[in-house]
Parts: C-alpha cells; structure tokens; sequence
C-alpha cells in the first residue's frame, strides 16, 4: 500500500490538488487549441479529393477519439468504486459523464456535417454511426439513472453496471468500419496512401491533445463540485467555505 | 499559404456552412460546459455557506433556550 496514492483518494485532499492542476489544464489546452487550429486552417494543405470540407476532421476525429475513451475512463473509475467501494472514484466517474456526452455530440454533429457534402446524406444507419449513437444514449441514460437516485452510493452502484455493461459498446464502435461495410470511410490514421500527409496528421494529433487537456480540465471542475455537495456536512467543507470557497 | 485572402478562407471553397457549423457548435459546446460549470460552482459554493450559517443559527438558538 503506497501513502501517497491513498492520501489524494481522500475527497478532502484531491479537492485541493485538482483545485491546483485545472488552471494548467485550461492552459495547456488553450496553447494547443490555437496551434492545432493554425495547423488545421493554415498549415494542412487542402485536400485534393475532399476539397476544404475536410478540414472538419481535425474537430471531427478528436472529438470521436474522445468520446469512446472518456467512457472507458468513466467505465474504468465507475468499475472500481464499485469493486472496492472507493467513493472518490465513482465520483470521478460521474464528472467525465456529461463532457464524454458532449464530445459524441460534437462527433456525431460534425459527422453529419461532413457526411452531407462528401456522402450527400445527413445520416445513415450504418454500424459506425448507429454504434456512435448509441454511445451518446449510454451517456445519457448513465446521467439520468444516477441523478433519478437521491442516495448517492446506490446511484455510484447502479451507474457503474450501467456503465460497465455499456463498455461492449466501444470496440464495435472502433472496429465496425473493418467488421462490417459501412459508408463511413476507414481510419484515416495510415501513414501510407495519399489520405493523410503529415502536416494532417499533426494538426489531428495536436487537436486531439488538446481536447484531451479541455476534458481533463472540465472533468477535474466538476468533480470538485460533486466533491463539495457530497462532503458538505463535514469539517473541512465547513473551514473551506468559512474561508469564502477557496 | 491555402487562402488567397480572409473572404476566401471564411469561404471554405464553398463549404463554409459545413466547416464553420461544425466548428461553432465544437465551440458553442464547450464555451457553454466551462460557462455552467462555474456558474454551477459560485450557486454551490452560496447555497453551502447559507445553509451553514441557517444551521449556526439554529444551533445558537437552541443554546439559548
């Protein structure tokens, strides 16, 4: 058993440290942002099949990325608070929930965006965008069970199966554009054919960085909110707003 | 350099509604999670002390009876 690991699984002390870490989380996500922007607009060049609306994909792609990995993450903490009964971990679980959802949002968003100019269709129920879908009805329907529980530990448990069931879900999602023929295309992630020069990849991989930073940021604000509701019959809640919330 | 001038980058070869929508509602989005957020963090943080101080209350109260 290591000290420190257990010493920041307290709610009272990670509060503090995610308190210290987010402003360099929003930081490092801003710097990348505008550098992956620049490289997106700027930098890549236009795309001699799919014209300038390609240029979607340095959001689209990232925010695909992040939408199944945040689940395994929420996945992964839901799981283990349900294992070892850590309340601090299924409370970081129920932080990821709402940015994870708005990232297969924005996927599935900007998916649509793209699929109308280069396919000439909106949306089609093929596996990678059906499986994507479902994704976001995962996130949705962990959000709405675990706030339709008043007791917070039951709420912890029940998600936690939910979201644990619900993790099947992302490796068809990867791999539906291999398993089946679908009209989205394959990854574009291949460093050999014409589809992606480097300069592509690196606006995608800088992008996708940084929303990578922004959920972490989001995720460490949110779960100091539930950390404060949670805790707030205690001492430390009571010092800490006597000291105006800082 | 891809564009020959500011309206034709704003342009997008065309695909401007495509490109923009997409990237307005990614920014839409996230703008809107970071604004609620801390939002939700100052209601949090004024419901705690006025239910702290409405529980002091009630505490001194009781001492004096």
């Amino acid at each position: 058993m290591g000290i420190n690991w257990f010493k920041f699984s307290s709610p009272a002390s990670f509060y503090g440290l995610a308190g210290k870490m987010i402003p360099w989380f929003y930081a490092l996500a801003a710097v990348l942002f505008a550098a992956g922007l620049y490289i997106s607009f700027f930098v890549a060049p236009t795309d001699a099949v799919q014209g300038e609306a390609y240029r979607i994909i340095f959001i689209h792609v990232p925010a695909a990325w992040m939408s199944m990995f945040i689940y395994v993450v929420m996945a992964f903490w839901a799981g283990l608070g349900l294992a070892f009964n850590t309340r601090l971990s299924s409370m970081m679980a129920t932080a990821l929930a709402p940015t994870g959802a708005m990232f297969t949002f924005i996927a599935l968003w900007t998916g649509s965006l793209w699929g109308k100019p280069m396919w000439g269709t909106w949306w089609v129920w093929d596996a990678r965008l059906t499986s994507e879908l479902i994704l976001l009805f995962l996130y949705i329907g962990f959000i709405s069970l675990q706030s339709a529980i008043d007791d917070p530990r039951r709420a912890d448990r029940a998600g936690a199966v939910l979201a644990l069931v619900g993790v099947v879900n992302v490796p068809i999602i990867y791999f539906s554009v291999k398993w089946w023929n679908t009209l989205h295309q394959g990854s574009s992630i291949k460093m050999t054919g014409s589809t992606m020069v480097k300069e592509m990849l690196i606006g995608m991989l800088i992008m996708a960085l940084a929303c990578w930073m922004y959920a972490i940021g989001a995720a460490l604000s949110r779960v100091r909110l539930i950390i404060l509701q949670r805790e707030r019959h205690t001492g430390w809640v009571t010092e800490l707003l006597a000291r105006g919330g800082k | 350099m891809n564009w020959a001038s500011w309206a034709d980058f704003w342009d997008m070869g065309g695909r401007a509604f495509y490109v923009w929508g997409s990237y307005g509602l990614a920014l839409l989005l996230m703008v809107g999670e970071l604004v609620i957020l801390s939002k939700s963090r100052r209601t949090l943080l004024q419901r705690l002390s006025l239910m702290q101080n409405v529980a002091a209350e009630e505490e001194t109260d009781e001492t004096k009876a």
